[in-house]
């Protein structure tokens, strides 16, 4: 039988695609431009199907925790919020982090500081990548660029996060969460039942009937140990960092200009470099998908043909600093960027690129 | 085939839920389709507008600098649009309502006294659907059977008994638009 093919919206993707690998519990808050995530849950009522546990806890902190329990029981669990409400989570996934516990949260960026707008904006790279919350540790990043990547990296973000014990993001912004698109929605796969969790997490804790208590905790109040657990964190990163970059490269093998873009920007950077092609410029598109691990080694091979890179973020100037570290001051590295929920046309992208990079 | 389209009027003038009709029925014929809407607060009685694209190729930027297309049913979106349609392109209005009508002379403009006939046949909820028909017989993006089998899959049932109402509005749509 074909792949039935429907059309939604970004969050509805997110929803239908938890329900459909076997998720076991969605927590969250509503929050514009994500609430569909939590009304479609709602909606779909898996509870009386899958079994899944779909609450709308009292606060964004709430539901982050009620993440950080379940997760250690070793189900798989998520939340998703917008900007704001990411920030009050930052806490929680601190400390899931520190306690090595695998999960899923999704932030459908909308622009800031603060309350901020509504509209689009991809000023959470900072957030996402570099900490947000306190303490030497990492998220597994994920940014979707289509309503079908959504749906996708629902499954490869929480195969990622029980692969490496390490909670795992999917940081998507206001286009990719409202527009609607063309999807195909995984496979229906059960859940876990309770044997395969306790064979799968023999770290959770399931009832420790016939072995000792399994701690889930990020506490250590001997620094000797606590920097030994550290220094474990940072060999996992550096595995994740070696194993699970991923890009995708557009028009690079010739390119003499490179856009690199993530999520929406790609897109609309990518209708940019179509034009430009048709101008007769030679430029490139490089999107980083995994914008933790970030794909340094990728764009600094790129860069050695360029005469140089411009990078497109719904921000002020945030995933360039990563872009120049990879390229090492070889070539020129440009930024365009909207800020505060204002997303540019391609024709913007295209005028940046000649005003920064080839008229220069 | 690629036609980008904005969609833009009063929210509750129906203005996404045609684009997303339309965007359904380009799904019905196997195309790529994207519908990108103008969202928040806008369309609480503000403007509301909604770019769709339908092409035989995957589709990259949900969001244009140009449209083929331009369905304007008031007047701040005639302002916002009418610069932003491509050289030879399309605008389709709504005489309801626009005092200024558009000046432009590079582009084909049509006019759809869509609200009064509406009024008139006392089938106002059918409006966004008479300018749809108006659309498609002047770009026939897609075929009036792939709008119909959209309308079934995408309305709950209980709805169903309405396709024919439906139907109707995209033949007068397409009786009363007129070149300009």
């Amino acid at each position: 039988m074909a792949e039935e093919v429907v059309l939604m919206k970004g969050n509805e993707a997110i929803a239908h695609a938890a329900i459909r690998i076997g998720v076991d519990g969605y927590f969250g808050y509503p929050i514009t431009p994500q609430s569909e995530v939590l009304e479609t849950l709602a909606e779909q009522k898996p509870w009386e199907t899958t079994g899944m546990v779909v609450l709308q806890a009292e606060s964004e902190v709430a539901a982050i925790n009620m993440v950080y329990g379940g997760a250690g029981s070793g189900k798989m669990v998520m939340t998703s919020s917008s900007s704001p409400g990411v920030s009050l989570k930052q806490e929680g996934i601190s400390y899931i982090a520190g306690a090595e516990l695998p999960c899923l949260i999704v932030n459908v960026m909308r622009g800031g500081p603060g309350l901020g707008t509504i509209q689009p904006s991809q000023a959470d790279y900072f957030q996402t990548t570099k900490g947000g919350g306190h303490g030497d540790y990492h998220l597994i990043a994920l940014a979707p660029a289509s309503v079908q990547e959504m749906a996708d990296f629902v499954g490869l973000a929480f195969e990622l996060a029980f692969k490496y014990r390490n909670p795992a993001i999917i940081l998507a912004d206001g286009v990719i969460g409202q527009m609607m698109e063309k999807v195909v929605l995984p496979p229906f796969r059960p859940r876990r039942t309770e044997e395969e969790i306790i064979a799968q997490c023999p770290w959770a804790t399931t009832g420790n009937k016939g072995r000792k208590p399994n701690i889930i905790t990020s506490l250590e109040l001997d620094p000797a140990i606590m920097e030994q657990r550290n220094l474990h964190l940072q060999e996992k990163y550096a595995e994740i960092e070696a194993k699970e970059v991923r890009y995708e490269e557009i028009n690079c093998e010739d390119a003499e200009y490179l856009i690199v873009a993530f999520g929406s920007c790609a897109r609309i950077a990518q209708k940019a470099m179509e034009h430009a092609r048709e101008e007769g410029l030679k430029v490139g598109l490089l999107r980083p998908i995994t914008l933790w691990p970030f794909p340094s080694k990728a764009i600094s091979d790129r860069a050695q043909q360029t005469k140089g890179i411009l990078v497109v973020e719904l921000n002020s100037g945030q995933m360039i600093e990563d872009v120049k570290l990879a390229v090492q001051c070889r070539v020129p590295v440009q930024h365009f960027g909207r800020l505060g929920g204002i997303v540019p046309d391609p024709d913007e992208v295209i005028n940046a690129l000649k005003e920064k990079l080839i008229q220069k | 085939m690629k036609e980008e389209i904005i969609i833009a009027g009063f929210g509750g003038q129906g203005v996404l839920s045609m684009g997303k009709i339309l965007a359904y029925s380009g799904l019905m014929e196997n195309k790529e389709v994207t519908w990108m809407p103008a969202y928040g607060p806008e369309q609480r009685g503000g403007t509301a507008n909604v770019t769709v694209i339908v092409s035989d190729e995957k589709i990259s930027s949900p969001i244009l600098s140009k449209y083929d297309t331009a369905i304007i049913l008031n007047q701040p979106s005639l302002a916002k649009f009418e610069d932003k349609i491509k050289p030879g392109g399309v605008l389709i209005y709504d005489g309801y309502g626009i005092i200024n009508p558009p000046t432009r002379k590079d582009i084909r403009i049509f006019r759809i006294d869509a609200m009064d006939e509406a009024n008139e046949r006392k089938m106002a909820k059918t409006f966004n659907m008479i300018v749809l028909g108006g659309l498609l017989k002047i770009r026939p993006i897609v075929s009036i059977e792939s709008v119909i089998k959209a309308l079934r899959k995408t309305l709950p049932e209980r709805h169903h008994h309405l396709i024919p109402m439906n139907e109707e509005a995209i033949k007068i749509g397409m009786d009363i638009i007129k070149e300009i």
